[in-house]
């Protein structure tokens, strides 16, 4: 039993048997960090650093320059940084908003009430985590054409508002929530909705928390949007003018600092966002299994 | 006899449903209807039946020469590669005291936030083709080469790289719910193993932990897999041109955003999408077909 101890999963206290994890685990970890540290030291470097020879990783006299360069320079177009932020931070917000809603809602009911093709839609939905959207541009192209999205704002929001994996994830976790508590309201008399509102979506916070900031990502991090299918430049979001940053600059001087300035600013929020709720993202994915 | 909120329950369903039908289903089906035909976006689809299907395979020099065997071996390496690293770490990282678990899973995780695609911009300073270019200044500096590399131009390099950063930003939710699997494997289980037993770390992982939380790979898994794919678009973002230089990086993401969108080959695109769909769908199956604990229809 003294070496069971030795070994135990998930350990309660620091034991000379774990260096041997941490031996290997520590360089991966500098592995996996370095490029992101990278990316907070460029963003802060002047441009003689930016461009010392032979470059330098960390950075010696930090500097805002980029960000003020960044935030002063309009594209080609004439539109700001500042409007792409804004259209980035929008679209996230009504995202969140409306995925969490509208999955919520059909989680619940596959969960908790009874109706037709119950088990068949979410056999199907299970099938679709799968699904890889961008194998259908082409299609989805007609599709969005044929709704009236194309080079519409909304275009970003409303063909990802279904996430497989989300509505996924909250059905598995509402089916943790016991149906003695859900009889136990209509005893009472509450209305379906009233239930879903007042019963479920408490319950359900760390699953919210999980799939806003899988829904977050979603949107902040897409360029193929903006690429394909919305045309006006002051309707595009922050990840593309981002990704045009250097190749319009061809990679010159004002360029890359302006890039690395905002590389950091379209990671931070997905990093801070992760940090402050990553025991609710952990709790979520311990139900998260395809059974 | 149903009652009342019973029948009205399907209604919470609905605003998802529609969009998934719309936004999913149809784009899918489409695909399927437009493989079949020529289009090009102006025209009406003329009917093709199987002709985009026999040229993507015989008559797209290349699909077969560059783009399958890249989609392969890109796929085959970060795929299972990345599953299996996934894993690994997940697994590591439960032996640990939980503070210093947690931080090390969010570095670990922290670079599936950069999203492949908008970061590539990082990357292209990183592996800048002059000597200013952060890795050939510490490799030259080191002496391990003679003169800059080209990195992300040289066919012999491109496709490296893609696998590296791939790898390095596919630790993201199947990972997670891996590591959550293993922290809730009853403890029991072990000591009673133990007990039994059971002697190394290899017995525990194949007898107990993997057992014990089929779902969570399988999820892993399947996660994998999508994330595989949808990365796909990497080597036109860090070399900025499609296609790749000499195809060395091109991939049937790629291949797909080249009929569709450049060349305006909607019909032939959809063939490849399908195409892509089904490898994807076979992959799938492969999985549930390891961890799956009772049969899905379809």
């Amino acid at each position: 039993m003294r070496r069971f101890q030795g070994r135990k999963m998930n350990p309660t206290y620091f034991h000379p048997g774990q260096i041997k994890f941490y031996l290997y685990l520590i360089p991966i970890c500098l592995f996996m960090g370095l490029p992101i540290i990278f990316i907070f030291f460029h963003a802060f470097k002047p441009l003689d650093e930016l461009f010392a020879f032979p470059p330098r990783f960390f950075v010696i006299n930090p500097t805002l320059i980029n960000f003020r360069n960044l935030f002063e320079r309009t594209s080609v177009t004439g539109i700001p940084m500042s409007r792409y932020l804004f259209n980035s931070l929008l679209a996230s917000a009504i995202m969140v908003l409306l995925s969490l809603l509208i999955g919520s809602m059909a989680a619940f009911a596959l969960s908790k009430l009874k109706f037709k093709f119950k088990s068949l839609l979410f056999e199907i939905n299970t099938i679709a985590l799968m699904f890889v959207g961008i194998a259908v541009m082409v299609p989805r192209y007609l599709v969005i054409q044929n709704v009236g999205l194309l080079d519409s704002f909304f275009a970003h929001i409303v063909p990802l508002l279904a996430i497989p994996v989300g509505l996924f994830l909250l059905k598995q976790f509402i089916d943790q929530v016991p149906d003695q508590l859900i009889e136990a309201a209509r005893i009472d008399g509450a209305s379906d909705l009233y239930i879903y509102w007042k019963v479920i979506l408490p319950l359900i916070k760390p699953a919210l928390a999980t799939v806003a900031i899988l829904a977050f990502q979603t949107i902040w991090n897409n360029v193929e949007t903006s690429n394909l299918y919305v045309n006006t430049d002051s309707k595009k979001t922050l990840a593309f003018y981002m990704a045009t940053l250097t190749t319009q600059t061809g990679n010159t001087v004002a360029g890359q600092g302006m890039a690395a300035a905002s590389s950091l600013i379209i990671f931070l929020p997905n990093l801070i966002l992760f940090i402050i709720m990553q025991s609710k993202v952990m709790d979520t994915m311990s139900h998260s299994g395809i059974k | 006899m149903m009652t009342k909120s019973k029948s009205r329950s399907w209604l919470f369903v609905v605003p998802y449903v529609l969009l998934f039908i719309t936004f999913i289903i149809i784009p899918i089906v489409a695909a399927l209807y437009l493989s079949l035909t020529y289009f090009n976006l102006v025209n009406f689809p003329s009917w093709l039946a199987l002709s985009n299907y026999i040229r993507l395979l015989t008559n797209d020099p290349e699909f077969m020469t560059y783009v399958l065997p890249n989609t392969i071996k890109f796929a085959l390496i970060v795929g299972p590669g990345g599953y299996m690293l996934g894993f690994f770490l997940a697994w590591s990282l439960s032996q640990v005291t939980p503070k210093a678990r947690t931080i090390m899973a969010i570095v670990i995780y922290s670079p599936s936030l950069t999203a492949g695609v908008a970061m590539a911009v990082l990357w292209r300073i990183i592996f800048a083709g002059d000597q200013s270019g952060y890795l050939n200044a510490f490799l030259l500096n080191l002496s391990l080469i003679q003169e800059p590399i080209q990195w992300l131009q040289s066919p012999e390099h491109l496709m490296n790289i893609m696998i590296i950063v791939s790898l390095w930003s596919s630790m993201g939710v199947g990972f997670l719910a891996m590591l959550a699997g293993i922290l809730n494997i009853d403890q029991e289980l072990y000591e009673a193993a133990y007990i039994d037993g059971m002697k190394s770390r290899f017995q525990e992982i194949f007898y107990i932990t993997i057992p014990s939380m089929k779902p969570q790979m399988l999820f892993g898994a399947v996660m994998a897999i999508v994330n595989t794919f949808n990365v796909g678009g990497i080597g036109v973002a860090l070399s900025g041109t499609n296609p790749t230089p000499q195809y060395a990086g091109q991939l049937i993401v790629n291949h797909i955003e080249d009929y569709g969108f450049i060349r305006f080959e909607m019909g032939y695109a959809a063939a490849i999408s399908v195409v892509l769909l089904v490898i994807v769908y076979f992959f799938s199956r492969l999985s549930w077909r390891l961890f799956g604990e009772r049969r899905h229809s379809k």
